[in-house]
């Protein structure tokens, strides 16, 4: 559905971004791997709101600013996006780097925020130091990555070769754009951890039960550090919940946002 | 033409026993120390010798790697600084978009200009691919790094009269001020290496040399972009003394004893691929273009014959080999001949960057290798007149 995608200028940065549904700001950010424009979880979600689901600076078709090299620079770019779409009450979503992205806005600044929801969210550092936390994925064989990732790794698999060559240039610049602001520190920002106190919207932690790139520990441990959050199992989903279970993806992240305010009192 | 003598210092006992990558993640139990102490004793004496024929030598590093054993530049260069007396000496190359203080890189260099009084040439490289998963750089954007990096070590090899300061994208320093400063001025000679037309281009206008590696009949378009480059801003053509070449090169009385050793040698190039599979392509390391193209399966083929015929560098034959200019062998008059007509392919070619050891190649071998090419090719190689620069600027 390209005419769904719209181009934003933000500080100068032409970024791509899907829009879809009305009502309620959904602002869904995407993992690693990018946002397929057709996904049926962006349909799913905009049933209970306007979806924008940008792709990151460097992502897709979007620019990159010079100096943006870590996910602490892209979390100041949505919080200026923010600014400039005068969103409020907006419904965070972020999915693996999408959460990280996510969880550094939010420890930034929540004013325009109504809720939070991180999924497989990577971005801290839970384990000692020789313990590799999250599986390298760039030291992983053809084939590994999707076996690790997915409840269903045929879910995962893309037939490069016939690729419109846009999209094989998008999924170029996915992996670039990726280890730009994840390769070290590897998948984490060593001082989110002790930021993350600073969370004071409702969070819900989504959890696709079958990702072996994170494992359990490490979402309940990061979970652990965010103040009254709640960890959700999804079956039959890895570590991408929202592209192999969207309908339940949607229906898990718009409850939680029609629920009422939580126990926890919102600060400020 | 000068001529560089080169080995990448294998660890070759374990070639024959890995489990499908010999750089990375091969396990160093499977070297022993006190063989690694014996072959580097080898290489070194094999290096004394060339000195003594009239050769000049090349080092070079990589990590983690039973194909190269030399992991930090600066221990070979300290120990040829002094064990050698009139080769120049070429590091090709320091990875300094992957060192994390080139305030460290410009101080070991200008000392071992100093101790080799003044014959270092100082080759700055951005690395292979699976340098990455070992530095742990980010692969993504290393050439910025490693701009900055060349910039600083300029800058402080350079500044004589007052400590200066330097706060940049990568780099931050308050009092910079090496001790001692080099011999050759204003700095070493700074050599790199490319397989990029744009690159080569930027570095004729720097007038750096140039050199590049194992790129047989493909490497006269890069020759021509780093002379259009040099031409644009020197506005002289290009000396031959800019552009180098490694070539592998397998001397013997007889045909076929030298390929016997052409076979041999060529062991580099059937190893050094040998990678577990992900450490080959690292995200950033190649541009978005070129990984797209890859993703479609349109990837080009990387060597030709001199007609045009593609040739698998790592599997190839000895024939294969020679035909595509990449390997020098034969009698010393069939070895002569090859290095006159590739060069004369190139428009010129000033140094000849001379693999002339690889992998199960014995000590006596690379030994009556090095004798037959300095007493019988090198000396023609010296004389050789190279094509009329401004002829070859204005092919």
């Amino acid at each position: 559905m390209p005419d769904a995608i719209k181009s934003l200028v933000v500080n100068g940065t032409t970024i791509e971004a899907i829009e879809k549904g009305q009502g309620r700001p959904i602002l869904f950010l995407h993992p690693g791997i990018g946002i397929d424009p057709a996904a049926p979880v962006l349909t799913a979600l905009a049933r209970g709101g306007r979806v924008i689901a940008p792709s990151h600076p460097g992502f897709g078709t979007s620019q990159l600013p010079k100096g943006m090299t870590s996910v602490d620079d892209i979390a100041y770019f949505y919080l200026d996006l923010l600014d400039q779409l005068d969103l409020h009450d907006v419904l965070l979503v972020g999915v693996g780097l999408g959460g990280w992205i996510a969880a550094e806005i939010a420890v930034k600044n929540t004013t325009r925020l109504s809720r939070l929801v991180m999924a497989n969210a990577v971005g801290v550092k839970i384990g000692d130091r020789e313990t590799r936390d999250i599986v390298d994925i760039w030291s992983l064989m053809p084939g590994e990555f999707n076996a690790l990732a997915y409840a269903d790794p045929k879910a995962g698999e893309i037939d490069y070769k016939n690729l419109p060559q846009a999209e094989s240039l998008a999924a170029a610049r996915n992996r670039e754009a990726h280890a730009r602001v994840a390769w070290s520190p590897y998948m984490h920002n060593p001082k989110l951890k002790n930021r993350l106190h600073r969370i004071n919207v409702p969070t819900l932690f989504l959890w696709g039960a079958a990702d072996r790139i994170l494992s359990e520990t490490y979402g309940r441990g990061y979970c652990g550090l965010i103040p009254g959050v709640k960890f959700e199992p999804i079956a039959k989903a890895g570590h991408f919940p929202h592209i192999e279970q969207p309908d339940e993806f949607a229906r898990r992240v718009l409850a939680f946002a029609e629920a009422a305010p939580a126990a926890q009192a919102k600060r400020i | 033409m000068q001529v560089y003598y080169f080995t990448e210092q294998p660890y070759y006992p374990t070639w024959e026993h890995h489990n499908g990558s010999l750089r990375v993640n091969l396990p160093n139990k499977a070297a022993d120390p006190l063989t690694a102490g014996d072959l580097f004793h080898r290489y070194y004496d094999e290096w004394k010798r060339a000195d003594e024929l009239g050769y000049n030598i090349m080092v070079n590093e990589h990590h983690q790697t039973a194909t190269c054993m030399s992991s930090t530049v600066i221990v070979g260069l300290s120990v040829l600084a002094r064990e050698t007396k009139k080769a120049r000496i070429l590091v090709l190359g320091y990875p300094i978009g992957h060192r994390p203080d080139p305030l460290r890189c410009a101080e070991e260099l200008a000392t071992i200009d100093v101790i080799s009084r003044g014959r270092l040439d100082m080759g700055f490289i951005k690395g292979v691919p699976y340098e990455f998963p070992a530095s742990n750089q980010n692969p993504v954007g290393v050439m910025d790094r490693f701009w900055e990096a060349h910039d600083f070590i300029i800058k402080a090899m350079t500044s004589h009269d007052e400590p200066f300061n330097w706060e940049g994208e990568f780099f931050h320093y308050r009092q910079v001020n090496i001790w001692p400063r080099p011999v050759q001025q204003p700095h070493p000679p700074v050599w790199t290496t490319t397989g990029n037309k744009a690159q080569a281009r930027l570095l004729g206008e720097k007038g750096y040399v140039m050199a590049t590696l194992g790129s047989g009949y493909a490497t006269r378009p890069l020759y021509e972009a780093y002379r259009a480059g040099y031409l644009a801003k020197w506005k002289k053509p290009a000396p031959a003394d800019r552009l180098a070449y490694l070539g592998l090169v397998a001397v013997a009385d007889n045909e076929a004893e030298a390929r016997r050793r052409g076979e041999l040698i060529a062991g580099y190039l059937r190893s050094s691929a040998i990678v577990h599979v992900p450490f080959r392509n690292p995200p950033g390391f190649l541009t978005v273009d070129d990984n797209a193209r890859m993703l479609r399966g349109e990837s080009a083929p990387r060597s030709f014959t001199k007609d045009g015929r593609p040739v698998d560098m790592h599997h190839g034959s000895v024939q294969d080999l020679i035909d595509a200019g990449i390997l020098f062998c034969g009698t010393p008059d069939q070895v002569h001949d090859q290095i006159i007509d590739f060069t004369g392919y190139c428009g010129g070619m000033g140094n000849l960057l001379m693999m002339g050891h690889a992998g199960f190649l014995t000590h006596e071998d690379t030994m009556d290798n090095l004798e037959l090419f300095s007493k019988h090719v090198m000396p023609r190689l010296k004389a050789f007149k190279q094509p009329v620069a401004d002829a070859t600027a204005a092919a």
